[in-house]
């Protein structure tokens, strides 16, 4: 039986400055799935977040991108998120002398407003924000601590999933999360994605490697290549390109590796 | 960004409205008769309207200092009215009731309640409106602690001994150029005396209104502190919108004997001029406290009006082991121009200094902080922090720093830091993915920056600044 699609992008061409990053891109995400997108350097992998949430400096030129029926690519950022989408970054910014706790409830309260609720009181909050400071495995001290202000880059990380988990978006991006971890930290990233999985919330996790699908078993598996996806398939993908690598994919599309590998941001 | 920021850098002013209030307004100009007519209209004794002559005598020898990186055209003080006051206060009110409705209702909009029973608890206020004291609240509370909290207007008659000891003592008359000129026509402002040993039983604030076209505001303040006491006062200002600028020179003197405590915070509102910089108040204002043995003066200060701003609180730490603060947030926007600091003169033993400055820059605004420390021969010991940070928004915006060190001890130590930061892109797009709007997004970011500062200031005031930060900055992001 077909169920309606979470995450419908269709054509989606996007770009930066004068350069076409995505050229075409299709991705459909039911409620409940987990994609991992995965490729070279300078493929689009985290071009894809960066238009889906609206980043300025990232035009989109053609196609359409709906979640959960709501039109993305028409509204602003912010409302993006309150329709419930969610990036994790893969390098979060610091923003000093703003607790995380202040920037975390200003968040949720800004998700429930757009819902029509109160502001959440500080009690529950805090004692929800605890909750997840354990989950990510991060001290409670924390949420007083300037938005990752000195936090180190697994700190971050988790910072991230913390932010998630207290959100509860109905999509979350991952961009590259498991870069710069250590076995540890990219378990602790793992398990709070896995808590999260509740068969309604979806997933995007870009990868570079194979290693995070080890912890986060995706339901399928794209390939992006110069700004399309190229390959589609089942987990069984990931171990097949962690064992070969990307060019027996990209080559037989591209005459120009070397225009492809360039890094985008 | 920046198109952005341009496009939409449009806010209200939200105090800008005019009360219409009767006043009896003096002439454009200035000369010897002048001062005569306000000092007569104060019924001040000789020896006042001497001081005053004395001053005039010296500012007019004197020119305007030119120093300072703001750009303004030239004042012609002849265009200035030296005194105006609502019509309604020629028979003194004696109590609350007698205050024109129509004055109490300005300070109402402004969210500044005179009446006492409503008033926030703990908080005897002065509402000085152009030129004269309109009310002060909670005086018998105040006098039965035997603090003295009036307008300077009714000290001179009331105290002229405190008045003649201390007016003039810290700043004196030929310090500067605006000091001098206050002291020739300053109209009110005022005057606490905190007795030896009293801790004042609440905090006193003073709120400043200019009203009336083409006035000048010079008010005076005077706080004595004396041994072992202690006392934190507020002062306000907001003023009508208006094209052409006015000019606001204050002074305010501060005097901490042995032992004493000053805690003195400003949230400074003044009309900034509109977008193109018409308009606004030109900000002269001399700040001076002296600390004795022991003593402590801490200047806490939010700026964000006023088109021209010229301030450096300072302290004089005269006694041995007295310590000087300054906490400092100013925000500069559209073509706002603000070069402010502090001057902190180490004389004593041990003697310790912080300065603590937040500048903030958006618009085509330029933001500088100058600051003198300086260690004479006799500060043994003595030392002094400084940090100075900027940040920008924007990019068509300026923050410079202008610190002065002076050491003739080799035992002082003076330590200086400053940075520069940009409220980044990626700031904003982190804060606006976890849903928040652009603006709030940017007063949160500016709000963490201050937070050093915000934590100095008494309780309710640092919410009310936060608050005034985060309407300064509506529209400060597309």
């Amino acid at each position: 039986m077909s169920q309606a699609a979470l995450l419908s992008v269709k054509g989606l061409e996007a770009k930066v400055e004068d350069k076409t990053i995505l050229k075409g891109l299709d991705l459909e995400i039911k409620p409940g799935e987990v994609h991992a997108i995965m490729g070279p350097n300078g493929a689009g992998k985290s071009t894809l977040g960066y238009v889906l949430s609206g980043r300025e400096g990232y035009e989109v030129v053609g196609g359409e991108a709906t979640l959960a029926g709501t039109e993305l690519l028409d509204i602003d950022i912010e409302e993006r998120s309150r329709a419930g989408l969610f990036l994790a970054f893969q390098y979060p910014v610091e923003i000093p002398g703003v607790s995380n706790l202040e920037f975390l409830k200003s968040s949720v309260d800004a998700h429930r407003e757009a819902q029509g609720l109160e502001p959440i009181s500080s009690k529950e909050f805090l004692k929800e924000a605890r909750e997840a400071c354990k989950q990510v495995n991060l001290p409670a001290e924390f949420l007083k601590r300037g938005v990752n202000e000195g936090f180190s880059g697994g700190e971050k990380k988790r910072n991230e999933i913390m932010q998630m988990l207290l959100l509860k978006p109905k999509l979350c991006i991952l961009d590259e999360s498991d870069s710069g971890l250590d076995i540890d930290a990219l378990q602790v990233v793992a398990e709070g994605v896995n808590s999260m999985r509740d068969g309604e919330r979806s997933f995007v996790v870009v990868t570079h490697y194979q290693r995070l699908l080890d912890y986060i078993k995706p339901d399928f598996v794209h390939v992006l290549s110069d700004g399309k996806i190229v390959k589609s398939g089942d987990a069984s993908l990931a171990l097949e390109l962690e064992a070969q690598g990307y060019s027996w994919l990209t080559e037989q599309r591209s005459a120009d590796p070397i225009e492809m590998h360039k890094e985008v941001m | 960004m920046t198109e952005e920021i341009d496009k939409a850098l449009a806010r209200q002013y939200e105090a800008g409205f005019v009360s219409d209030v009767e006043s009896e307004t003096f002439p454009p100009g200035l000369d010897e008769d002048v001062i005569a007519r306000i000092s007569a209209r104060k019924e001040e004794p000789e020896w006042m309207l001497e001081w005053r002559l004395k001053a005039y005598r010296t500012w007019k020898e004197m020119s305007e200092p030119e120093w300072a990186h703001v750009d303004f055209p030239k004042i012609n003080y002849q265009d200035i009215s030296y005194y105006s006051a609502p019509k309604s206060m020629a028979d003194k009110p004696k109590s609350l009731d007698e205050v024109d409705p129509e004055l109490l209702r300005t300070y109402e909009k402004l969210g500044i309640p005179l009446v006492e029973q409503q008033m926030l608890a703990g908080v005897a206020v002065d509402a000085v409106f152009d030129s004269v004291s309109v009310v002060t609240t909670f005086r018998e509370k105040l006098e039965e602690a035997g603090v003295i909290f009036c307008p300077i207007s009714e000290a001179v008659h009331k105290y002229p001994d405190l008045v003649k000891k201390y007016l003039g003592s810290v700043v004196p008359q030929k310090d500067n150029y605006f000091a001098a000129l206050n002291c020739a026509v300053f109209t009110d402002g005022s005057f606490v005396y905190i007795p030896k040993g009293v801790r004042c039983p609440m905090e006193l604030s003073t709120y400043f209104r200019i009203n009336e076209q083409n006035t000048g505001q010079f008010e005076r303040t005077l706080i004595v502190a004396d041994e072992g006491s202690y006392v934190s006062y507020l002062e306000g200002c907001t003023a009508p919108q208006r094209d052409e600028n006015q000019l606001h020179a204050a002074v305010v003197e501060l005097v901490a004997m042995d032992d004493a405590e000053i805690k003195y915070s400003t949230v400074q509102n003044w009309y900034p001029g509109d977008e193109e910089g018409r308009g606004g108040i030109y900000n002269f204002v001399t700040k001076r406290g002296i600390c004795h043995t022991n003593a402590k003066i801490s200047w806490t200060q939010v700026e964000t009006g006023s088109s021209v701003t010229w301030k450096y609180p300072s302290c004089v730490l005269k006694g041995d082991n007295s310590i000087g603060e300054f906490y400092s947030v100013a925000l500069t926007r559209a073509k706002q121009q603000a070069d402010t600091g502090t001057k902190m003169i180490h004389l004593g033993k041990n003697t310790r200094s912080t300065i603590i400055s937040k500048g903030i820059s958006a618009g085509r605004s330029n933001n500088s902080y100058r600051g003198l420390v300086r260690m004479n021969p006799g500060a043994d010991g003595a030392r002094n922090f400084t940090q100075c940070d900027s940040l920008l928004i924007g990019d068509q915006c300026g923050a410079h720093t202008f610190p002065y060190v002076e050491s003739k001890n080799p035992s002082a130590i003076v330590e200086h830091e400053a940075t520069t930061s940009k409220v980044s892109d990626d700031q904003l797009f982190l804060c606006q993915q976890r849903g928040l709007d652009p603006e709030k997004a940017v007063s949160m970011i500016v709000n963490g920056f201050c937070k050093e500062v915000f934590k100095e200031l008494p309780m309710e005031f640092a919410v009310e600044a936060g608050k005034l930060l985060e309407i300064s900055l509506e529209g400060s992001v597309g």
